[in-house]
């Protein structure tokens, strides 16, 4: 009897260990990982998040092999031996942890927020490309200012998907709106900063390049800014990650991030064909 | 005796093929002017429709073919005809959605008669006609399953139609209550067949432009009506 309870115990014990060595190993070996960072701030984001990764990561280690220890040490080891409970009895183990969590929580904010406001609460710099991005049911289309630097006006009542007027532009009247670049691809020069305005027409939906690490809920009347610096020439896929309906699994646009000239070449085709 | 039965023959063959007989109303549909170029269709969301177009499609909003002939104008008979039930045709019209793009892009039928809509595209679509007399429904359509069929129980002219799923796409769909209309094809002319002798009102109707409307007589013969939208 107690051989088995022995043998039990440890076998539980070995399987926790087992399950937390294997766990940390897919994350230590990066296998299933980010794509490589291709902007600047991303640095900051992928240092945070190895920081909180190794700090939870520890947390995690400790907690799973003391509950490996737990389970073995405190076995039925056959004396009809009473159960124990830890002094200060549940309350102070339930205020214990709350303080635990607590401090990890509140440590966990403080460091990771530096990496947030950068993006967040800091201006675009004044020299950003400006670039309206709207998502709809079910796909991107960004608004550039064209060489006036100033964006038309949307007029909701002209809004025809079926013309490719996608903000309701009025190029006929609106002196701002003639000049106006409409395109459902996001282009944008490599190294220069560019700011986008992500609104919504209909639904929640979210802005997410994951090699951007940039990743922002688009919320319907809402101007939401973000700001990004892309650093390597490519094509990067921008998915939607709010489930915004039935075709959600198809909203999904392209970020083409070119050299300088190839990025003007882009834009003088695309506002050729406006 | 024989004489007489032929010419028997011969009044009875021309009582009933007056109405039979009846006129036809043919005609052309042009543009005065320059077509405004169709924008190109940008599907990098959906690969398999960016690749299947080299050049990239374009926005359908006014089409024209040789000699500025005006492609997918609805032409039909707006008055004149008596006020009954017409029968609706067993053949069904048909729209696909192939390359994400509805073809054609305008289509017309009679009120009852089958709408089939057919997806020939590796990825799912959702048709959705925006009626505001009939009743309004979108429908799913994954790759491969069977064609949809829809009918449309009052006369409407005319329902755009878009899908769900990719913005750009976008048809129309008249619906008539009785079979007296035609839509353009690219050399622009049409042709109403089977109408009674009498007076009616031929209406011309275009996407981008509205409607043109003119009176005609129609007489046992064929009789001509052309229409020409100005470009704006």
């Amino acid at each position: 009897m107690v051989r088995s309870d022995r043998a039990t115990a440890f076998a539980f014990a070995f399987v926790i260990a087992l399950i937390t060595f294997i766990s940390v190993g897919i994350f230590i070996s990066h296998h299933w990982w980010f794509p490589p960072n291709i902007s600047v701030h991303g640095e900051a984001i992928d240092h945070q998040f190895t920081e909180t990764f190794v700090g939870v990561g520890l947390l995690f280690i400790a907690a799973q092999l003391f509950l490996a220890y737990c389970v073995w040490n405190f076995r039925d080891r056959g004396n009809n031996q009473k159960v124990r409970i830890l002094p200060g009895g549940s309350k102070l183990t339930v205020g214990f942890a709350i303080v635990i969590i607590g401090v990890e929580l509140i440590t966990l904010e403080a460091v990771g927020s530096k990496a947030w406001a950068a993006i967040y609460f800091e201006r675009a710099p004044a020299d950003a490309i400006r670039v309206e991005v709207q998502g709809t049911q079910f796909a991107f289309y960004f608004h550039y200012p064209g060489p006036d630097e100033k964006f038309g006006m949307d007029h909701v009542e002209k809004i025809d998907e079926g013309l490719g007027n996608f903000f309701g532009l009025d190029t006929s009247n609106d002196p701002d709106a003639k000049d106006d670049v409409v395109t459902a691809t996001l282009g944008v020069p490599v190294n220069r900063p560019v700011e986008l305005i992500l609104r919504s027409k209909d639904v929640t939906h979210s802005f997410y390049v994951p090699e951007l690490r940039l990743q922002q809920d688009m919320v319907p009347g809402m101007q939401i800014p973000v700001h990004f610096t892309a650093t390597q020439v490519g094509r990067y896929e921008i998915v939607c990650t709010q489930l915004c309906g039935l075709g959600h699994y198809s909203m999904r646009a392209f970020l083409q991030v070119m050299s300088d000239a190839d990025y003007r070449k882009w834009m003088a085709d695309q506002a050729a064909a406006q | 005796m024989r004489l007489k039965d032929a010419f028997v023959i011969m009044a009875v063959a021309v009582a009933y093929s007056v109405p039979v007989l009846a006129g036809t109303v043919t005609g052309t549909v042009k543009l005065d002017g320059v077509a405004p170029k169709g924008r190109p269709i940008d599907m990098a969301k959906e690969p398999f429709c960016a690749k299947a177009w080299n050049p990239s499609a374009t926005t359908q909003q006014v089409e024209v073919g040789p000699n500025n002939a005006l492609e997918n104008v609805v032409v039909y008979v707006s008055a004149g005809l008596p006020d009954k039930v017409f029968d609706p045709p067993s053949t069904p019209v048909v729209i696909d959605q192939k390359n994400c793009m509805y073809g054609p892009h305008v289509v017309a039928l009679q009120v009852n008669q089958t709408l089939k809509v057919i997806n020939s595209d590796p990825h799912s679509h959702n048709i959705h006609p925006l009626p505001t007399i009939n009743r309004e429904w979108n429908k799913s359509q994954p790759p491969g399953s069977a064609p949809l069929e829809q009918k449309f129980d009052k006369e409407e002219i005319t329902i755009p139609v878009k899908c769900n799923i990719h913005p750009w796409m976008r048809s129309y769909i008249a619906v008539f209550r009785h079979p007296y209309f035609a839509v353009t094809g690219s050399d622009g002319t049409f042709s109403l067949k089977g109408l009674p002798p009498g007076k009616y009102t031929i209406t011309a109707w275009q996407e981008s432009y509205g409607s043109k409307t003119q009176d005609i007589t129609v007489g046992a013969g064929p009789s001509s009506a052309n229409f020409e939208f100005k470009a704006k």
